[in-house]
């Protein structure tokens, strides 16, 4: 996925949204390669179970690393229909493809008055500039 | 960057694990003048210094080092501290205290309060000291090629300077003219290494130099946040966290650095005391299943009732598994021990192991 296409939540998870067959609204789930830089050498990731309930702006997993441990935050409230497992045990395919076959999970979404609250890229990129 | 203690640090250069590694098997140089340094001359500042900190320090030989504490009056401890005796270019004794960032402005109001002008210029034993740490910048070079790395810098033999051991050299730069330096065998990683404390005018041109030289040897510019998992690794305490003036030395297992029946120092009565009672809880080091890292604040449990509390932990680069350290009630602080910790409301189980977690590989019975 191409990171100047995609929303951005102030906790540094990307979202690429997309309709499913039946019309819903499916939300794509990532860390920005900002976060992972900050957070360098992942130890420890933990995705939800398939069908968990998820609501906009809470945790539904973590990501650790040496230095700090992170929750990943949904964007949207709505109901978890995949997640990424095979990258639990291959973590460092999180940092070398982060738009990609770093993605962590997708999300049925019920309400999507979450994605609202969402930046696009240049936001984002400002909000990490001053991060920085 | 990380701010801390009015320094602006960087965590890593590359990546914490890749300097962690560069630094257990090779060399890594770690810019920290953010420590305190104070500088003690004069005829009485040997015996000053004894009755300041919880170590003996009057028989201090050239060029030793000792690592100390400075306690409270109830024995808590205010900081631990690194005391080292040298002498200048005209044969001079004087004294490096090597303080936490976090604690020198601490430590030397506590000095000024023991060291009153009457103190400081009785005849005979007048004693001149001065915080020098915005003067002299200091550098950690640490990792099994050090030597290699730092030999052509200064004018004395690395080689047989031992651990603990330190001297005031000539620094052999272009950039240094005529300036000292002081070189020493310690450092905060459980590897081999030394400690480098230069005037700050010629400290970037040195580090530029060293930088060089150790391409060869595979030299990583190392930041702090490797300087805590090796430190953790090593099974050495930080202030902040396994130390702090609510923790007394017996606790933290740093009974060798006090000595109770020399100079009278802040704290050393109610040292004895401590002494005679049992402990409740005392500084243990701890291995956990899977990935997750007990930090700071993380319960300790046993039958879901809190036994303890980490103090600092990490995932270890070296041993690929979660570490930490912490306070335990101490009939549970044997080695083998089975219980459980918190980590942020699902409990993970770890299991009670010695300290040191690392131990570097010892060679041909070099210290």
């Amino acid at each position: 996925m191409n990171p100047e296409e995609l929303l951005y939540a102030k906790t540094h998870e990307w979202v690429h949204v997309a309709a499913d067959d039946a019309g819903s609204k499916i939300v794509t789930v990532g860390l920005s390669s900002f976060a992972l830089e900050a957070l360098t050498d992942l130890v420890f990731l933990d995705l939800p179970d398939v069908g968990r309930e998820v609501r906009a702006a809470e945790p539904f997993g973590e990501v650790e690393s040496v230095k700090a441990v992170s929750d990943l935050y949904s964007p949207v409230n709505g109901e978890i229909v995949d997640v990424n497992q095979k990258l639990v045990d291959n973590l460092e395919n999180l940092p070398k493809d982060p738009y990609g076959i770093g993605w962590l999970a997708k999300i049925k979404v019920t309400d999507e008055s979450g994605l609202a609250n969402l930046m696009d890229y240049p936001t984002y990129k400002k909000q990490c500039e001053e991060e920085a | 960057m990380v701010a801390y203690a009015g320094w602006n640090m960087p965590t890593h250069y590359t990546s914490i694990t890749e300097e962690h590694n560069a630094i257990r098997n090779a060399v890594g140089i770690t810019d920290i003048s953010h420590m305190g340094r104070l500088r003690f001359e004069g005829p009485g500042a040997s015996v000053f210094l004894a009755e300041t900190l919880t170590r003996r320090v009057a028989d201090l030989a050239l060029g030793q080092i000792r690592y100390s504490l400075v306690t409270n009056d109830q024995g808590g401890i205010l900081d631990d501290v690194l005391v080292g005796r040298y002498h200048n270019a005209y044969g001079q004794p004087y004294y490096v205290l090597v303080v936490n960032a976090g604690n020198r402005a601490k430590i030397v109001r506590w000095i000024d309060q023991h060291l009153p002008p009457e103190r400081a210029n009785r005849h005979g034993e007048e004693i001149i000291w001065d915080d020098v740490s915005c003067l002299w910048s200091m550098f950690a070079i640490q990792g099994p090629r050090s030597v290699e790395l730092l030999q052509p810098l200064v004018d004395v033999d690395l080689n047989v300077m031992r651990y603990y051991r330190g001297a005031q050299v000539r620094i052999l730069h272009p950039a240094a003219q005529r300036q000292g330096g002081i070189i020493s065998r310690t450092g905060y990683t459980g590897e081999d290494g030394f400690e480098l404390v230069l005037g700050v005018d010629i400290a970037r041109a040195v580090w530029e130099t060293l930088y060089d030289l150790g391409q060869p040897f595979g030299i990583v510019p190392t930041g702090i946040g490797c300087r805590d998992t090796l430190r953790l690794e090593a099974g050495m305490p930080l202030y902040g966290h396994e130390l702090t003036e609510q923790i007394n030395p017996y606790q933290a297992d740093l009974a060798f650095a006090c000595h109770l029946s020399g100079y009278d120092f802040p704290g050393r009565d109610a040292l004895r005391e401590i002494k005679k009672q049992s402990l409740k809880a005392m500084r243990v080091g701890l291995e956990l299943d899977g990935r997750r890292v007990a930090r700071e604040g993380a319960a300790i449990l046993l039958d879901g009732n809190k036994v303890g509390e980490v103090t600092s932990g990490t995932f270890s680069p070296t041993l690929q598994k979660p570490i930490a350290m912490g306070y335990l009630r101490t009939d549970l602080a044997e080695p083998g021990t089975n219980l459980m910790v918190d980590i942020r409301g699902r409990q993970q189980s770890a299991v009670v192991v010695p300290l040191p977690f690392y131990r570097r590989p010892t060679k041909g019975g070099k210290k």
